[in-house]
């Protein structure tokens, strides 16, 4: 293929944003000067910042092409993704779960499950967190490089360099402060750049309703084909997304993901923690525009043979993630090219910097402190922060150059976040809500959950056993397969758990105040306006999550 | 008043954004009223309805409204 050509201005747009991201890491590095700064921002972040942060954390440039791609493959399923799961997942840790997070004043999830459990259960979580965060970082890093050398051509050791290098700089002068910040910036730079697609792909197809009439009927629905997999192109049921990414995959992520739940930790009192996901819920619901509409309008667009628009090409193959690049080749004269490219930049660089401002803090406290040196002091703290930064930095950029000589690594990726996330949702839910599940339930529950996801992705993955055992349908896909493997190994990891905590030691009750549901007296706080109310935002919230499924149903 | 060693109160994200918005706006639109001036005929589909130049325009003005309510 011919590679999007760049012009003067569109380097001046990349330019400016590179000179930001820079600038602000410096310009806030005299601002960080103790570990809370660095690890929690301080925790003075409002409900706004710290909920914009908390989408974009999750709103990465590869999300963005995948997606797209994804709508292009199999239609407004991929909303599923975005509304049912997600919103539901975000609002319950925002009303239920976060008076736990943010009142107990951890630092880390791991930092949890030590007061709620015990120091293994701790330690166990912090290093399956911290091979998990490196491994999606150095993996972002390499598809990174792969959508720059694709489309523009660029050198591969310079764009994976050029990108490690300016997040290194920024994240270790200032910490979690500048990755919300260049977090909240990437938020503004991918709806400045990409909703522009959009609003041209609607205009030359004549409307938002010519576009859904010129996709196959299927492609539009939402609900009403999930009763046959054979009727949908993700082939799953309704049962696999409802139980597996509606509930395990969704909850697994979004409540217990130390990546977005950190941002959360940021804010600057309770009512602005629980106000943070009940925001991003609002915008989460709104990125559909972009992807979906994205992948519909690139699919009318390819039926109709005289638009002269396809997607590309590899070996015989069509490359799905090349719909959002080729949109934006399509429509955006130079200058607007140079935004796009910097909207997609963006989403990679600041992904990065958020899993590095996650994995340092696990690797901190979780790991070092908890194994190393109990007794180090705030300031050695702060120093390991930064030294974590880079070291996290050099093994990303290691797993990169991996990934680029075993390039299916890049097909484990979405089982990564069910081996660990879905089965520490059952422990995250059983230690928060029942007094009496006990640290080595707990445990040994984790392990057995994470231990049969990855079981029965390898049985899967290499024949040892018929997938219809897991997905229990005669047809299936790789993302079914995903959905029900999280669904198994959260009801595995849930009922281990229940059955050693009935015949082991539990903690004395006086430890778990403030931490499990029934045990946390209940603060009677001033009255509160009705539009400063979480629940109020929430309701609202769940009320259009319902409406768009049945308008889309 | 500040300390001689205290930094001085730290500027909001807000304020960053403004800026951001603000010159990349700028360059966006000046290439694309450039162009206009210069009758520079670009291929890109829908070209005759020059989106540099009003999403440019967009582009400053939130940047703009982001940037003097910050500073």
């Amino acid at each position: 293929m011919q590679a999007i050509g760049l012009t003067f201005v569109d380097w001046l747009v990349i330019a400016i944003y590179f000179g930001f991201v820079l600038g602000i890491g410096f310009y806030l590095r005299r601002y960080t000067k103790t570990e809370e700064d660095f690890f929690l921002a301080g925790r003075k972040n409002s409900a706004w910042v710290a909920g914009l942060a908390f989408l974009s954390a999750n709103l990465g440039a590869l999300e963005l092409l995948g997606m797209t791609g994804n709508t292009y493959k199999y239609g407004v399923y991929v909303a599923h993704f975005y509304w049912i799961g997600a919103i539901p997942a975000m609002l319950f840790l925002g009303l239920y779960m976060m008076p736990f997070y943010y009142s107990s004043r951890i630092k880390s999830i791991p930092g949890y499950l030590k007061l709620r459990f015990d120091e293994k259960t701790r330690v166990l979580n912090g290093i399956s967190f911290g091979v998990m965060t490196l491994l999606v970082s150095g993996i972002n890093l390499y598809a990174m490089a792969l959508v720059l050398h694709t489309f523009l051509r660029w050198n591969w050791d310079v764009s994976i360099w050029a990108s490690a290098v300016t997040v290194a700089l920024y994240v270790t002068m200032s910490g979690l402060m500048s990755a919300i910040f260049t977090e909240i910036i990437q938020f503004f730079l991918i709806w400045f750049g990409l909703f522009l697609v959009s609003v041209l792909g609607i205009l030359e197809i004549g409307g938002p309703g010519e576009v859904f009439s010129r996709v196959p009927e299927a492609f539009a629905k939402l609900w009403s084909t999930s009763g046959d997999p054979t009727q949908n192109g993700m082939l799953v049921t309704w049962g696999g997304i409802v139980l597996g990414l509606g509930f395990v995959l969704s909850f697994g992520y979004w409540t217990t993901d130390f990546l977005v739940v950190q941002r959360a930790l940021s804010a600057k009192d309770l009512r602005s923690a629980r106000m943070t996901p009940i925001l991003a819920s609002f915008f989460k619901m709104g990125v559909p525009f972009l992807v979906i509409m994205g992948g519909l309008i690139a699919l009318a667009l390819a039926r109709d043979p005289s638009s002269g628009f396809a997607l590309l090409q590899d070996g015989g193959k069509i490359n799905y993630d090349s719909a959002l690049p080729m949109l934006i080749a399509r429509y955006y004269p130079p200058g607007l090219i140079g935004l796009g490219i910097t909207a997609l930049l963006a989403g990679f660089m600041a992904g990065q910097a958020g899993n590095i401002s996650a994995f340092n803090t696990v690797w901190t406290y979780d790991i070092y402190q908890s194994l190393f040196n109990r007794k180090a002091s705030s300031k050695h703290l702060l120093w390991m922060g930064r030294v974590a930064t880079l070291a996290g930095i050099l093994l990303s950029v290691g797993t990169a150059y991996w990934a680029k000589s075993f390039p299916s690594i890049m097909d484990y990726m979405q089982a990564i976040f069910s081996w660990v996330n879905a089965p520490l949702f059952a422990t995250m839910l059983l230690g928060m809500f029942v007094k009496w599940i006990t640290p080595n339930g707990a445990f040994w529950g984790l392990i057995c959950g994470m231990g049969s996801s990855f079981t029965m992705f390898l049985a899967v993955k290499f024949s040892w056993i018929d997938p219809r055992l897991i997905t229990m349908s005669g047809v299936q896909s790789d993302m079914a397969a995903n959905f029900w493997r999280a669904w198994w190994a959260w009801l595995i990891c849930f009922v281990v758990t229940i059955v050693i905590s009935l015949f082991t030691k539990k903690k004395p009750e006086e430890e778990l105040t403030g931490l499990v549901k029934g045990l946390t007296p209940k603060v009677a706080g001033a009255p509160v306006p009705l539009l400063r109310r979480p629940g109020f935002w929430a309701i609202l919230s769940l009320a259009i999550l319902v409406a768009l499924n049945i308008w889309f149903w | 008043m500040n300390e001689p060693n205290e930094p001085k109160k730290m500027k909001p994200i807000w304020y960053f954004v403004g800026l951001v918005l603000l010159s990349m706006g700028a360059v966006i639109l000046l290439t694309g009223i450039y162009g206009l001036a210069t009758g520079t005929k670009h291929t890109t589909v829908l070209a005759r309805l020059h989106p540099d130049v009003w999403w440019g325009a967009v582009m400053v003005a939130a940047g703009a409204i982001f940037f003097f309510k910050n500073r």
